[in-house]
């Protein structure tokens, strides 16, 4: 690990503020991806940002009948809130699928939604990898592409996002709260957050320099069956290779977002018109401009079977 | 590697009455560490100055830290770097929580940060200034014995032993997360309080791996813990 300097901010304002001042400084909270990086000298900050005491971590009801997650709310404690369990169950599920016990002690919410790849490339220092090192290739097209990307992928990066939590929040229509180093807020919805590879796979999202993070608000909650659907090659504590976060009303309409096949959690609102056709009109619509690599184009057919599961599930359940 | 170097790290010897696994163990990652370095410190004997090749030729930047262990008040100055796993074992020589992968894979450096588990390993020990940290050591002791430590030596939970203490660390949170109300993958009804089965104990210890493959006997000490605690 390379060394760094270390300082504990009082405000989400100041914190921003000491980011913009310190080129390659970084917000610390949980630090369950940041630092496994940092031992890796695949993040190398030279200044560490302490913002676990800036309170932040309540969840609070908001006057339009939503909730606001304050962004240090731990994962385990999002879950496990009376609420959340109640009015946002695919959000509860989608959390609980990911990580272990420990580490959903310690990840926060907008660590979570900013945790990096765990594409073996990105991860293998030895390998090119145009996300850790812009320029410089990337192996993973004519490699080991199992746990990659199939959708919304470029020439220069097919890693995807690996997390659970934001393809929940993505069906849910969550909304980023964000401070800038200038003082200025802003919200971003979570659908403009994470961005498409492009040419630039090192820019994952819309953050600026130095803006941090303060909270993600929910909008009221939609009703209907909350299905968190994950396929993966253990059955605990692994990442998705195809996950299905819904959201499923009585008459058979609703609200999907897919995890593991794309930079982001992958939704589009015109295939979710195709539900009451069946999982194969959704999957089609919601996959147009599939791209996949040999090693993971079953990843096709196991979003469209996993949709299906999440359709039966949720009519199972009526 | 946040290991100090040895001392004196061609001294030892298995002939040396002072001659340990630890050391040995402290000596092998040395001599791994020495083939990162540049050529020029190859073959040379370990100084001073060697931490500071290891560091990049940086000045070390350290902080001091205070927090309490298994009740204890304890204050060190570290390396910024340091994890919270390398001050319990390197600065505080308690060495009942384990290092395994080093990276939040296996549980084995498990410890209970105000009575909630945590990975040691991906923690800073400057970020844990005045939280209550309890380990291994403070949960019982062998005359002493925690119901959990009792129920794993009963139920044979373990054959080397080397991710017993997070084992036991992680089962005792996990009983305390169950009755908090915290839902699990396998919880059917998410609104419902929480039921403990052994399905329930296989999936909230899923972060903590034996390779010696106890599991079934872990799940039974688990088991005979949470039956009589219910």
């Amino acid at each position: 690990m390379k060394s760094f300097t270390f300082e504990k901010a009082q405000s989400p304002a100041e914190a921003a503020e000491a980011a913009m001042r310190k080129p390659g400084a970084k917000f610390i909270a949980g630090g369950t991806n940041l630092l496994d990086l940092m031992k890796l000298q695949i993040e190398t900050p030279g200044h560490l940002i302490d913002v676990t005491n800036l309170g932040l971590d309540t969840i609070e009801e908001t006057p339009q009948g939503g909730l606001r997650i304050g962004a240090l709310v731990r994962n385990t404690d999002l879950a496990a809130d009376t609420r959340v369990r109640r009015d946002y169950g695919v959000l509860s599920r989608a959390i609980v699928a990911g990580a272990s016990g420990q580490l959903r002690n310690m990840a926060t919410t907008a660590g979570n939604l900013l945790q990096r790849t765990r594409c073996p490339y990105f991860y293998d220092t030895n390998q090119a990898c145009n996300k850790r090192d812009p320029g410089s290739g990337c192996p993973a097209k004519v490699g080991y592409s199992r746990p990659l990307g199939i959708i919304g992928v470029s020439d220069a990066c097919i890693a995807t996002y690996p997390g659970d939590m934001a393809v929940a929040m993505r069906v849910l229509d969550a909304v980023i709260e964000t401070v800038k180093g200038d003082g200025s807020t802003r919200s971003i919805p979570i659908e403009e957050f994470h961005r498409l590879p492009g040419d630039t796979p090192h820019i994952e999202n819309a953050l600026e320099s130095g803006e941090f993070i303060t909270a993600v608000t929910l909008p009221k909650p939609a009703g209907g069956k909350h299905i968190y659907h994950k396929v993966r090659d253990r059955s605990s504590y692994a990442f998705a290779l195809v996950s299905v976060a819904a959201i499923i009303q009585e008459d058979g309409s609703g609200r999907i977002a897919v995890g593991g096949i794309a930079p982001k959690p992958w939704r589009d609102e015109t295939a979710e018109a195709e539900l009451p056709k069946g999982a194969a009109a959704v999957a089609e619509r919601l996959l147009l401009g599939v791209n996949p690599t040999e090693g993971n184009a079953f990843k096709v057919k196991l979003v469209k079977r996993t949709i299906a599961a999440v359709i039966s599930k949720a009519k199972q359940d009526n | 590697m946040n290991n100090p170097p040895p001392e004196n790290n061609q001294g030892a010897s298995s002939e040396d009455p002072r001659f340990t696994r630890r050391k040995f163990l402290m000596t092998s990652s040395a001599t791994v560490a020495g083939g990162m370095m540049p050529p020029m410190a190859i073959g040379e004997r370990p100084t001073a100055s060697v931490g500071e090749v290891m560091a990049g030729a940086t000045v070390v930047e350290s902080s001091k830290v205070k927090f309490v262990v298994n009740g204890v008040s304890k204050a060190i100055e570290v390396d910024n770097r340091t994890t919270l796993l390398d001050a319990l074992r390197e600065h505080l020589q308690m060495t009942g929580t384990k290092k395994g992968c080093d990276h939040g894979q296996c549980g084995a450096c498990t410890v209970l940060v105000d009575g909630k588990r945590i990975n040691s390993c991906l923690a800073l020990a400057v970020m844990y200034e005045d939280r209550s940290i309890t380990t291994i050591e403070g949960l019982g002791t062998p005359e002493n014995m925690h119901d959990m430590q009792k129920s794993f030596v009963k139920c044979d939970g373990f054959q080397c032993g080397y991710c017993t203490s997070g084992q036991i660390c992680s089962a005792v949170a996990t009983l305390d997360e169950v009755k908090a109300g915290v839902p699990s993958h396998v919880t059917e009804d998410l609104t419902a309080a929480p039921k403990m089965s052994p399905h329930e104990i296989r999936e909230r210890m899923s972060g903590n791996i034996c390779r010696c493959g106890a599991y079934s006997n872990i799940i039974d000490a688990i088991t005979e813990v949470a039956d009589a605690k219910p």
